[in-house]
């Protein structure tokens, strides 16, 4: 970790101009980045300093700025979000990084996700497996059933709800060799298939999700284990062991 | 099967490498305990169990099978991997996969491409042999009798002929005037009636120990080609355990099976991933320089 308040780094950026252009990596110089700054806060002063110059800035996805929304994404140094564990990228400190660093900084690499513009890629691909089953269908005449009136066992509740902690970021398939995006989806079908109200849904949803999922063109997972790790919000390979499950039981009615 | 196929899906592939795979660890179990008996057991007691081995019908319809699960295996395995390599037509400048996950798991297409190799070549040399090849010797002991050393064959209904007696085809028999011959490999015939009077044994135990003991030039050109198939046979080993490494336990994540049996089962397919190949490489390694 740096000792200094301020590094001078250089960067290694991606940059392409639009989905159909071919990109290649850039190299920039950053001087005096506070190691206090976010990642973001660094891109945004790299930024700064391509506008000055009457550059094209770096375009990267962002929005909540505090680890909850799964917006930033970036491959950083050969990591998902970074050499931090548990974060997301606008949770990443320069005060990770040393004077003098070469810093990579790659969008995510998926068939899956292609590049829409530099570092900002497009993840419809997950909402749309998400539209395909990843919700549960409530009446709505008036006659609903108060959430807190069926009983939910505790252990059941509290994984269903580790499991809905996902903010869909996609680090899971960014890191994953296969790109794979088995964790994301064994997070959003094992967070209904936990709960007695997603029960009801439970078959048609696993089906449909995967058949979604392979549409999009994700790989198939090898457990390796990296997603796990790299997940931001720690997302546990027994969900996609639920999934695996699920699916067994689905694909056998 | 509802909308699914069975087959097609990620998920269903995974299942089916999962079944194959594990089906393929009960194989290596079964396969290393016939082997071991070049090691514990004498030359006829393993050729019986090569026998047995290739004529019992249960034992057959388990070869099937297996012949099956690695076809199966290692096709799905390659499908998998074409697609999960499309699956990032663009890869990264610079990635660190080793600070997330282990180099067996990343490697299993390759580790498995070299097993695949290896069974192959394993099967020309051993398997093919047993099943095909006319010029199998057959197993003969030697006795001493009357203080005079005597080749015999042993008939698989436990009887002895001597090895002078039977000539090595029906031509060589009337040539000489021997009253038994040897056909398909391992039969007992009349010479004069043309019928069989018995059965022998296969000599795959001195195949084996011929073959990892040649001193011959492998290709004419590397002296003592023994030791190079028993370090050969060896490196597989250790291919194997990487693959079982990480193999064994995935393959009940694939299925489904992540519970609190988990640290138990990945304990246990770790001394799996181990045991198993060097108990098989200890087998080569001690024909070549213990016999
Ligand atoms: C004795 C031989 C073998 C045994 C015991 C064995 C065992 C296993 C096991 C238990 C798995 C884990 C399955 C899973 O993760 O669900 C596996 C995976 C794999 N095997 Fe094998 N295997 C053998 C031979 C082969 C061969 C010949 C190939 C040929 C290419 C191969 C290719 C693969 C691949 C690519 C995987 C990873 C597939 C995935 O996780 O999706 N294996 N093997
Ligand atoms: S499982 Fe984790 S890494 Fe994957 S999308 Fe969800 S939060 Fe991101
Ligand atoms: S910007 Fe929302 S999680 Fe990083």
């Amino acid at each position: 970790m740096a000792s200094k308040k301020t590094i001078n780094i250089n960067l290694k950026i991606w940059r392409q101009k639009n989905a159909k252009e071919k990109g290649s990596m850039e190299t920039y110089k950053l001087d005096n980045v506070s190691t206090d700054s976010s990642f973001l806060e660094m891109l945004d002063q790299l930024n700064e300093q391509l506008v000055n110059e009457r550059k094209e800035p770096v375009a990267f996805d962002h929005d909540c700025r505090e680890g909850i929304c799964g917006m930033c994404s970036l491959y950083i140094n050969g990591r998902a979000h970074g050499p931090d564990t548990g974060i997301t990228t606008c949770q990443l400190h320069m005060r990770m990084f040393n004077d003098g660093d070469t810093i990579y900084v790659e969008p995510w690499r998926s068939k899956a996700f292609p590049v829409i513009k530099d570092l900002v890629v497009d993840r419809s691909a997950f909402d749309r497996i998400q539209q395909a089953g990843g919700f549960v269908s409530v009446n709505t005449s008036g006659r609903t059933i108060d959430a807190n009136a069926t009983p939910v066992p505790k252990t059941d509740a509290d994984k269903a709800f580790e499991a809905a902690a996902c903010i869909g970021c996609g680090a899971c398939v960014a890191t994953c060799k296969n790109g794979s995006a088995m964790l994301f989806v064994g997070a959003k079908v094992s967070q209904y298939a936990l709960l007695p109200q997603g029960r009801v849904e439970a078959t048609e949803r696993v089906l449909n999700m995967v058949r979604q999922m392979d549409e999009e063109g994700f790989g198939n997972c090898t457990n390796t284990g990296a997603c796990e790790i790299e997940c931001p919000k720690g997302i546990s390979l027994e969900n996609i062991a639920r999934m695996n499950r699920e699916y067994l039981k689905a694909s056998l009615k | 099967m509802a909308q699914s196929a069975l087959l097609k899906s990620s998920i269903a592939k995974k299942y089916w490498m999962a079944l194959t795979g594990l089906f393929l660890c009960l194989f290596l179990a079964g396969h290393l305990a016939g082997n071991l008996q070049l090691i514990f057991g004498d030359a006829l007691q393993f050729n019986q169990y090569a026998l047995f081995m290739t004529s019992n019908p249960a034992v057959k319809l388990l070869s099937y099978l297996t012949y099956f699960s690695i076809l199966f295996h290692a096709v799905d395995g390659i499908l998998l991997t074409i697609q999960n390599k499309k699956a990032r037509p663009i890869g990264y400048a610079k990635s660190n996969p080793a600070a997330n996950s282990g180099f067996a798991s990343r490697n299993m297409a390759v580790l498995g491409t070299l097993i695949l190799v290896f069974i192959v070549t394993h099967m020309v040399n051993f398997w093919a042999k047993m099943h095909f090849d006319k010029k199998m010797p057959v197993y003969a002991t030697t006795v001493e009798m009357m203080g005079q050393k005597q080749d015999l064959y042993v008939t698989t209904s436990g009887t002895y002929i001597p090895v002078t007696q039977v000539a090595k085809d029906s031509k060589e028999a009337e040539e000489i005037g021997a009253q038994l011959y040897i056909d398909h490999g391992k039969d007992f015939y009349n010479t004069q009636a043309k019928i069989k009077v018995g059965e022998g044994y296969k000599d795959l135990h001195k195949i084996t120990f011929d073959f990892f003991k040649s001193k011959a030039k492998l290709f004419g050109a590397i002296p003592n080609e023994g030791l190079v198939f028993t370090i050969l046979y060896v490196l597989c080993m250790g291919v194997l355990a990487f693959h079982l490494w990480h193999g064994f336990q995935s393959a009940f994540q694939s299925l489904g099976i992540n519970n609190k049996f988990t640290p138990a089962i990945k304990t246990f397919g770790k001394l799996f991933a181990v045991i198993v190949p060097i108990l098989f490489a200890i087998i080569p390694l001690y024909i070549h320089f213990v016999k």
